[in-house]
């Protein structure tokens, strides 16, 4: 033993730490080295409970399918039947989210119009106002109501199908809006009544209302400048979905618009992202049942987003209770978002295909959420749109393989009987059962 | 002149009466009675029409106003003259919160006093307060002028832009980023017209000038207790 030296003696394997992983440490590294937060784009990436957390049963002998290319199922919605002269009429319960001009180029607006009138759906402005291209290619354009009230003005908002007022996002519940300095363009300022080149805020909390009183006689007043024709819908991040959505409807939202904690943003602190909001799969019970405490459930219909992304997680929305869901990220990515064809490009700024997260700087490889004139003559709107279209059509043509094979010819027929959950969370969340048994945590009787 | 009753007819009538002056052009002249603090009375008109409310208003009175005139006589609820566009819109009496937020254009004149928040995130209004102004006035405001001939309460232009804000009276404290700064000749020329235009018996000289120091333009972390 007098031979052996310590290099030779046996040692324990290297563990890393769970607590303090390599990630965990890169952030620490950075923090210390710029002393700033970490922003970026996209939803929470961590893993938290979720669609995939939930099966459909199917259909069997106690319940009948539908013939897949015999029988149809339908798959219209109407938005706004409460109290719009002109509700939204859309084929596919699928919209695409407000995504601010600013955040995304003129042409991406223009894509994601064209790709959702091809498919007959609706498109959302977002913060900074409407622009020609979204309003020209989209056949129903719904017109954003921020706190920043950027680009506002009576003649947008007459020409809109809705207004969406938003309260919150998903992404950020609680907090404003931000584009740096480097996407603000000369047009993108011009729009906002704002110089070239500085920081952008948007408020948290609009300027000329506080509490559920005051957006109602808000919600008044919009009506009348707009003649009570198109619909009024109020966009909330996932916090307290029972009691906002009571509230929403108390102040006499035609339309919920709930976004959960994995919705996208453009720029946000990544400590706000991860840290702050209800998981989408949290949010939609609370809120049905808001909707069918008031009596109002599908009378003032409910659009769920927040990491959507298959045919699958629509119909599940909808089994659980909402009438249409909203897609953002998912619709950059069909538009070409993280394509692995940039990958060179990714690299070089030190992330990979996937990954990329930095909108907020301006230098997508992809032209999609950049104001940088080269970089967005590598986005073609046209083809673009037709992504856009198709991805909807396969969306659509997912839920209702779904639907037909859980016996249902409408997706709306779709309901939490026809799931089980894979999860104690998930079936806490969905309220739906344990697969393989008819219990869910807090099921009453139990 | 055509008169409104608004407690014979509902504010809907008013409203559809009103912006029809959009399309055809055939009564330049209104007036509203009964007004007892409704809320949203000559909302999104669009035509050059002058429009006088006997009484106080509730929230929002002529939000989102382009082109039109109008006149209140008495006071108004929060948000009075909100993101307006175009046009006049006078309060006789004094003003809630909120007075000409988010306001893109026209001008915007209170003769008594307004409360706290007095042209928040204003985008090119013009707002000419001759009493005093309450606390959080002219916060994030972008651009436009918001003249006060009395005295600002606290935090006055709080994070603010481009906007220029004169004050005749004294200011109880300045917001982040917001400095007083020197009167040139082009700011007396602005500030001789808006009095004028607002019926307002003050001398440019007497005023000062406050704006953005710029400071806060561009995310700097030493700026960070500034937030
Ligand atoms: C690039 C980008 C910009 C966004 N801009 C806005 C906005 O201006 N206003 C808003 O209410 N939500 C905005 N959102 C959030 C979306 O409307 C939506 O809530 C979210 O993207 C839905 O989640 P998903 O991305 O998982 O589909 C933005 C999202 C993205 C990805």
């Amino acid at each position: 033993m007098k031979d052996q030296t310590i290099d030779t003696l046996p040692r324990t394997e290297p563990i890393q730490s769970a607590t303090f992983s390599n990630s965990v440490n890169a952030e620490i590294r950075r923090a210390a080295h710029t002393g700033i937060y970490d922003i970026r784009g996209g939803g929470a990436k961590r893993r938290v409970p979720h669609f995939d957390d939930l099966l459909f049963l199917g259909a069997s002998i106690s319940r009948y399918p539908l013939e897949g290319y015999r029988e149809t199922c339908e798959t219209r919605v109407t938005l706004g039947t409460r109290y719009a002269k002109t509700p939204i009429e859309l084929d596919i319960p699928v919209t695409i989210a407000g995504m601010s001009f600013g955040a995304l180029s003129g042409p991406a607006k223009e894509a994601l119009g064209r790709g959702a009138s091809a498919a007959g759906t609706s498109t959302t402005t977002g913060d900074g106002g409407m622009t020609e291209e979204e309003r020209g290619h989209s056949s129903k354009l719904v017109y954003q109501y921020l706190p920043s009230r950027y680009g506002m003005n009576p003649r947008d908002l007459r020409r809109a199908d809705a207004i969406e007022i938003v309260v919150g996002q998903g992404a950020k519940p609680g907090g404003g809006g931000m584009l740096l300095g480097q996407k603000i363009s000369d047009r993108v300022a011009g729009m906002r009544n704002l110089p070239t080149g500085i920081d952008q805020r948007s408020a948290c909390r609009h300027p000329d209302w506080t509490g559920p009183d005051d957006l109602e006689i808000k919600i008044l007043e919009i009506r009348e400048i707009t003649g009570w024709k198109v619909p009024i819908y109020v966009k909330i991040g996932g916090t307290r979905p029972y009691y906002d959505t009571t509230l929403a409807i108390k102040a006499g939202a035609d339309v919920v618009v709930l976004d959960g904690m994995q919705g996208g943003t453009a720029a946000t602190q990544d400590v706000f992202i991860e840290h702050v909001g209800l998981p989408t799969l949290a949010c939609i019970r609370p809120a049905v049942q808001a909707l069918q405490d008031q009596g109002l459930h599908r009378e003032v219909q409910l659009v769920v987003s927040g990491g959507i992304r298959t045919g699958a997680d629509v119909a599940k929305a909808i089994a659980l209770g909402a009438d249409a869901v909203a897609i953002g990220t998912a619709a950059l990515v069909a538009l070409g978002d993280n394509d692995p064809k940039w990958e060179a490009e990714y690299q070089k700024m030190g992330t990979t295909t996937g990954a990329y997260d930095d909108w907020h700087e301006g230098r997508d490889p992809a032209g999609i959420t950049t104001q940088d004139p080269e970089l967005m003559a590598r986005f073609d709107p046209i083809e673009g749109g037709r992504r856009l279209k198709n991805y909807l059509k396969v969306l659509t043509l997912e839920a209702q393989t779904i639907a037909r094979a859980c016996g249902h010819n409408h997706l709306h027929n779709l309901e939490p009987e026809d799931l089980c959950a894979l999860t104690m969370e998930a079936a806490a969340m969905a309220r739906v059962p344990l697969a393989g048994t008819d219990w869910w945590p807090g099921k009453a009787g139990f | 002149m055509q008169t409104f009753d608004l407690e014979a007819q509902d504010l809907r009538a008013l409203n559809t009466a009103l912006h029809a002056q959009a399309e055809t052009l055939s009564q330049a002249n209104w007036e509203v009675v009964n007004a007892k603090g409704s809320h949203a009375i000559a909302v999104g008109l669009d035509a050059p029409i002058e429009v006088t409310v006997k009484g106080s208003t509730g929230y929002y009175c002529a939000g989102m106003n382009s082109q039109a005139k109008v006149h209140v006589h008495g006071s108004a609820g929060p948000g009075v003259a909100e993101n307006m566009m175009s046009g006049t819109v006078i309060v006789e009496g004094d003003a809630s919160q909120y007075a000409g937020a988010t306001g893109h254009g026209g001008l915007l004149v209170i003769k008594g006093n307004a409360s706290s928040r007095c042209g928040i995130s204003m985008k090119g209004i013009d707002i000419v307060v001759h009493g005093n102004i309450g606390h959080m006035s002219a916060f994030m405001a972008q651009s436009g002028n918001l003249v006060v001939l009395g005295d600002a309460g606290d935090a006055l232009g709080d994070s603010l832009y481009e906007a220029r804000l004169f004050v005749r009276g004294s200011v109880k404290s300045l917001g982040a980023d917001c400095i007083e700064k020197e009167m040139r000749p082009e700011h007396l020329e602005i500030l001789a017209d808006l009095l004028e235009r607002a019926g307002a018996d003050a001398k440019p000289e007497e005023f000062k000038r406050y704006g953005s120091a710029r400071k806060l333009y561009n995310f700097d972390v030493d700026n960070a207790s500034a937030y």
